[in-house]
Formats: C-alpha cells, sequence, structure tokens
C-alpha cells in the first residue's frame, strides 16, 4: 500500500428547484394564501385541520369540507433558534413556533419574530405576517409576529412561481431546494487523481482476482476488498466499443458528430469513457489502438480532463477475442 | 413460515467525522469481514442483501449504487435498497427468509452526516408543501416536542439530564460509542441552550457510521453462532406526517406496534432515541417499567449514524442474547423526523 496522504476532498453544491403540482386541496389552501385568506379542513372527528391534510388523518378518506379560519391565534409550543439556517423564514434569530389559529383544532408550524427568547411563550396571541407579495406558496405567511407588535420590516422575496394565466388558480408550486456537502474521494481515487496531476496514470490491482482497475476502486466489485498494490499504466489501449454522436445537446463541447469510446488501457481490466478524435468517426472502430493526447503540461490539475482525447495510433487493431471478456 | 435469527453484528466506530467517501465503503468493508469471520459465512453464501442510506446524506442521486462495491456483488447478487434506516432494510430481509426464498440474508446500513449540513438535510424528509419549504431544522423540531411535554408537566430538564448522563455513563463499556464518560447532572444543567429547551447533551450528536447484521432461519443460524438470537416478533407503524395534528407527546406508532407483540419478560430494550425526551416517551409507550434496563450501550444519545443507528440497536439487543447476557431482549428503531415511524423487534434466546 502506497504512503496514505489525506484523501482529496473539494465543495459539492447541488440545487434544483422542486416543481409539484398541488390537487384541489393544498391548491385551494395557497391560493387562499395568495388572497391573504386561511382555509382549513374538517376532518371526520369533526376537528378543523390547518394546513388542511389531503386525506383525513383516522380514516384516511378524502377531505373536502373547506373551513375559513383566523390569521391570528396562540401558540402552542415553541423552540428558539438562536442561529437561522438557509432558506429558513428569517434570518435573524427568531422561534418555531406550532401555532393554533382561531377556528382550528390543529397547529401551523412556522415562524415567530419575537426578538429573544424572553418575548415567546407557550399561549401567547401572534398574528399572521403576510409577505409583501403573495404568490401561492406557504411563504406567503412570512412568519407571525406577536399580536401588539408592529410590522414595519419588509419581508423577503417571494419563492419563485410556475407561469399561469391572470385568473388562474395556483395549480403548481415550486421549492428552490441547495444543498452544499464536502465530497470526499476514496484513498484509491484520491491517489489516482493525484497522479493524473503529474500525468501519469495510476491503477490499482485487487489483491485476490489480480484484476487491475482504473479509476482504482475503493473495494473490487467482484471481491469486495480494497484495490491494494499500485500498477502504472501506459497512455495507450484501444476502442473496446463507442457511439458516434450526432445529436447536439445543452453543455455540449464539441461539434457533432464525434466519438465517445471506451479506452481500454494496456494492462487493465476496466475500460473508462473518453473521445476519440484525430480521424473521421466513421473510421473509428472496435479494438482501434489509440493513445492519449495531453493537454499543456500547465494546464494540468488531478482531472483526466488532463486527456483532451485518444487519437489513433495507425498500429494493427487488437483481435476481437483479445478484449471480447471486456465488454 | 421459518422463524428468523440475528447470527451476526458489526458495527463501525460511531465518529464525528471520517475521511471516507459518502457511499461507505471504508467502513462497511472491515465491518463485513468482521461478520463473515464470526459465522464463517462467506459473501456467496448470502441469500439476500439489503441496505438502509439515504441520497440526501450523500448529496448524490443513487449513492448507494456505490456502497455495493463493498459486498462484492460480481456473480449478480440479489440486493435492495431501503431509503430508511436499515433497521427496515432488516424488516424486508426478514420476510424473505421467512417466505422460504432464501435462509440467509445480510442487512447494512451507514451515513457519512459529517458530509452535509445534518440538521438542514433532515428538513427534506418533511411535508414538500408546508413543511420543507420553511427549512425547519430537526433540533427545532425536537425542542417543539420536548416543550410540550415540559409544560404539561410529563419531564423536567433535571429529567433529560439523568438520560443523557446514563447514556453516557453506560456507553464507557462500548467501544463503537462516540460519547461516553460520567457526567454531573447539576452541571448538565448549567449549560446553555442549542434549541431552547434542548441543551447540547439533550441532542445525539452528528455521527458517521455503518453497521451490518446477518439473518437466518433458526435453524440454519444454529451452525452459525452458539446462541442464535431469535426474532420472535417484528412490528412497525407510522404517524401522521402532519405534525401539527400528532400528539407530540405520545408516540403513538409505538402503542400500536407494541400492543402486537409479546413484552413479557424483556430484560432489556435497546431504544433508537436521537433526543433524551424521546427515550422518555418511547419508555411510556412501550410500558418499561423500572426492572427493564434501558439502552446499555448507551443507545443513539452517545452515536447516531444516521441509517444505522436503528440497525445497530437490534444487533446490540441480539448482541446480549449472543453472549449469554439476556434471554429476551427488545430493540426500536425510528426514522423521519420526531419519532414519526417506529419499529420494533422481540428477541429471544431458544
Ligand atoms: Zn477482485
Amino acid at each position: 500500500m502506497p504512503v496514505s496522504e489525506a484523501p482529496l476532498s473539494a465543495p459539492l453544491n447541488v440545487g434544483f428547484d422542486y416543481t409539484r403540482s398541488t390537487g384541489p386541496v393544498l391548491g385551494r389552501f395557497v391560493e387562499a394564501l395568495r388572497e391573504r385568506r386561511i382555509e382549513g379542513v374538517r376532518g371526520s372527528d369533526g376537528r378543523v385541520h390547518v394546513p388542511p391534510p389531503e386525506y383525513d388523518p383516522a380514516t384516511a378518506e378524502p377531505l373536502t369540507e373547506f373551513v375559513p379560519v383566523a390569521a391570528e391565534g396562540e401558540v402552542v409550543s415553541w423552540s428558539w433558534c438562536a442561529a437561522p439556517l438557509d432558506g429558513q423564514p428569517l434570518s435573524r434569530p427568531f422561534a418555531w413556533v406550532l401555532v393554533k389559529l382561531d377556528g382550528a383544532d390543529t397547529s401551523l408550524l412556522h415562524a415567530l419574530d419575537a426578538g429573544s427568547p424572553e418575548n415567546v411563550h407557550t399561549g401567547q396571541r401572534v398574528r399572521v405576517r403576510w409577505a409583501d407579495e403573495t404568490v401561492g406558496h406557504i411563504r406567503d405567511i412570512a412568519y407571525f409576529l406577536p399580536v401588539d407588535a408592529a410590522d414595519t420590516t419588509p419581508t423577503e422575496d417571494p419563492p419563485p412561481v410556475a407561469k399561469r394565466e391572470e385568473g388562474a388558480p395556483v395549480s403548481v408550486i415550486i421549492t428552490p431546494v441547495h444543498l452544499r456537502y464536502q465530497h470526499s474521494a476514496s484513498p484509491e481515487e484520491s491517489r489516482y487523481l493525484r497522479g493524473l496531476a503529474e500525468g501519469r496514470l495510476l491503477g490499482q490491482r485487487c489483491p485476490a482476482c489480480g484484476k487491475v482497475y482504473i479509476p482504482p476502486r475503493g473495494a473490487c466489485p467482484v471481491d469486495g476488498v480494497p484495490t491494494t498494490d499500485e500498477v502504472e499504466l501506459p497512455d495507450t489501449g484501444i476502442v473496446t466499443t463507442f457511439c458516434i454522436v450526432n445529436v447536439p445537446f445543452l453543455g455540449q463541447r464539441l461539434k457533432p458528430p464525434y466519438v465517445a469510446a471506451y479506452i481500454l488501457l494496456d494492462g487493465a481490466d476496466i475500460a473508462f469513457l473518453h473521445l476519440v478524435l484525430g480521424c473521421a468517426a466513421e473510421e473509428v472502430r472496435m479494438g482501434m489502438r489509440v493513445r492519449a493526447a495531453w493537454k499543456p503540461r500547465e494546464e494540468w490539475w488531478t482531472s483526466l480532463e488532463n486527456i483532451s482525447h485518444f487519437e489513433p495510433t495507425g498500429e494493427p487493431d487488437a483481435a476481437y477475442e483479445t478484449f471480447a471478456h471486456h465488454l | 413460515m421459518p422463524e428468523v435469527a440475528v447470527a451476526g453484528f458489526a458495527q463501525a466506530p460511531n465518529v464525528r467525522e471520517t475521511a471516507g467517501t459518502t457511499n461507505g465503503v471504508e467502513m462497511l468493508v472491515p465491518i463485513l469481514a468482521e461478520v463473515f469471520a464470526a459465522t464463517g459465512l462467506s459473501k456467496q453464501d448470502i441469500g439476500f442483501w439489503c441496505s438502509g442510506s439515504s441520497d440526501y446524506l450523500a448529496g448524490r442521486a443513487f449513492s448507494f449504487i456505490a456502497a455495493v462495491d463493498a459486498i462484492g456483488a460480481f456473480p449478480p447478487i440479489h440486493e435492495s435498497h431501503v431509503e430508511m434506516d436499515a433497521a427496515w432494510a432488516l424488516y424486508e430481509a426478514w420476510l424473505k427468509i421467512r417466505t422460504g426464498e432464501v435462509d440467509t440474508a445480510l442487512v447494512y446500513g451507514f451515513g457519512k452526516a459529517s458530509a452535509g449540513q445534518l440538521r438542514r438535510v433532515l428538513a427534506l424528509q418533511l411535508d414538500p408543501y408546508v413543511l420543507a419549504p420553511l427549512w425547519p431544522d430537526s433540533l427545532s423540531l425536537a425542542g417543539l416536542q420536548a416543550r410540550l411535554g415540559l409544560e404539561a408537566g410529563l419531564w423536567s430538564e433535571k429529567d433529560l439530564a439523568e438520560v443523557a448522563a446514563r447514556a453516557r455513563a453506560d456507553a464507557t463499556d462500548n467501544p463503537a460509542a462516540q460519547l461516553s464518560g460520567r457526567v454531573d447532572v447539576a452541571e448538565l444543567l448549567d449549560t446553555p441552550y442549542v434549541a431552547d429547551p434542548l441543551r447540547t447533551h439533550d441532542i445525539a450528536p452528528v455521527t458517521d457510521g455503518a453497521a451490518v447484521l446477518v439473518l437466518a432461519s433458526a435453524e440454519r443460524a444454529r451452525d452459525l453462532v452458539d446462541r442464535p438470537a431469535i426474532l420472535t416478533g417484528v412490528e412497525h407503524r407510522v404517524d401522521s406526517p402532519v405534525l401539527g395534528a400528532r400528539d407530540l407527546t405520545r408516540s403513538p406508532s409505538t402503542e400500536a406496534a407494541a400492543r402486537a407483540l409479546d413484552l413479557d419478560g424483556v430484560e432489556l430494550a435497546e431504544l433508537h432515541a436521537p433526543f433524551t425526551h424521546q427515550e422518555l416517551i418511547l419508555r411510556r409507550a412501550l410500558g418499561l417499567n423500572g426492572d427493564v434496563r434501558i439502552s446499555p450501550s448507551g443507545g443513539a444519545l452517545t452515536g447516531n449514524p444516521m441509517f444505522s443507528a436503528g440497525l445497530a440497536r437490534i444487533g446490540e439487543a441480539a448482541a446480549r442474547i449472543h453472549r449469554g447476557e439476556a434471554g429476551k431482549t427488545l430493540a426500536h428503531a425510528t426514522s423521519g423526523p420526531v419519532l414519526q415511524q417506529n419499529l420494533l423487534a422481540v428477541l429471544e434466546a431458544r
């Protein structure tokens, strides 16, 4: 096993807009919010639920009897949030509260803008602070305020909304989701990536079955043991299989047609995906001998992008039998 | 139908942060080797594999696929996955053996909670229309639940600190625990709030970890371990996702699951309670009196690896039987926000 260095690690930020259709119950609820009204729904036991569930919590029957409730109510429970997180209703310290609105029997979770925990107590009367611009979303309730507090602070921008006809009901809500991670490569992948920064192609051999993997793996998928023995591979190999990309798509870096191929380096037991350029697309074939075309050394980093593409060497093709078991 | 037994259990050290990947391979490879060595099984002997983990914890789609490398999935295997604590993967494996389709199964769970911001990531378990868009974090939700019980007189802050102190003292015998040691209850009560009314000791630490458990038909299990822990009952239930419609001071789903089981004679219970007050809710729901020892491993308050902590409770409860320290034990696992889903398993020596 080579001397171990800390694995490579880097921030990984993912984001997407969660886009959901609302249906008749939640649609009516958010539509009412857009008009600065709150509607609950009556359950089989007579209780008025706010926010409205689509199905009865006891009988699972669809619920259809809507009941208007007040935009004012009392705190049922609270928890102080001293250091708000991204995306929460307030960026200054606030209380999470369960609020039972007047006319409702269940409680709604939201934020209470109260300054400090000394200003919050169970049973406290609170009222909705509507967003300055309502769009048909739970965030149309910007937060709650103590019932006699002033509400001079402007609220944040509304969440994105789906396009709809003027006057048409809200049928879709959008919730942006953004998450941040620190992504780590495995020790074996890290060796490989650091090797690339030096222009070296480092594979690793499974101690059980002897197969050479590039990129190396945290565990051999056949034997379930880490690949441990380092093997430096040449930058020559063969095309095992390929496809000609004819279709343009968003973010494409090459003009079609071009060839994406599985490249099996000499001495490796697993192929990886790369580009084959340097000849006409229709000339690429299974078994064709290729060599890496490296980018200028000053552009190298810990990435297989250091190899711009593979190109034909002009040597005779490998016989099908020599790579048939690598397909 | 064949009875099913737990025949082996291993877990990775519960740690605040590993240097490994989010696919868990580095944590799983050693503990898989450990259960194979202990049971004498090899991967070819395993009839069914099932895992629990979460893409949201890893920040990658289909992240559990990469973990399959750790089990050596060639030639092809029968494998499944749940996006819940691996205790629910155990349920699926238990069914597979009950139906007679296989007579061995390996269940594993893993999670690198340290890769993201756990209390924020967990908001995405919530209703996506009216709750998740507010990003309520898991600590704040537990705080709302704890206050309801405090103000109803069901528990005091001192009760909660006593739960924490007992857990850490018990964990001194658990080499896998993340937190352990003797702590003074009065000193704990002098520490500041993290999510008023919860303090640091009320909250399970963020933990990276993994666990592996071997199941076998009771007949097969006798070849693998001296004292198999027979799963004489497994039940799970779920409560409403509408937080404001639930009585958060109770766990109706745990109560309902317990009613379907025979808990008479249980000597110890491993409870998956990530917050001190949740242990008190569970004890009440299960009707556990002072004779039943609670979470002698230290429980989730001393190490809460997401997606394997519940499975580890079943493993800990089984290991007591394997070692001859108990004849009948209870294990509990939870998944989702504020005890939404709950699974119970009764284990017995026969
Ligand atoms: Zn191998």
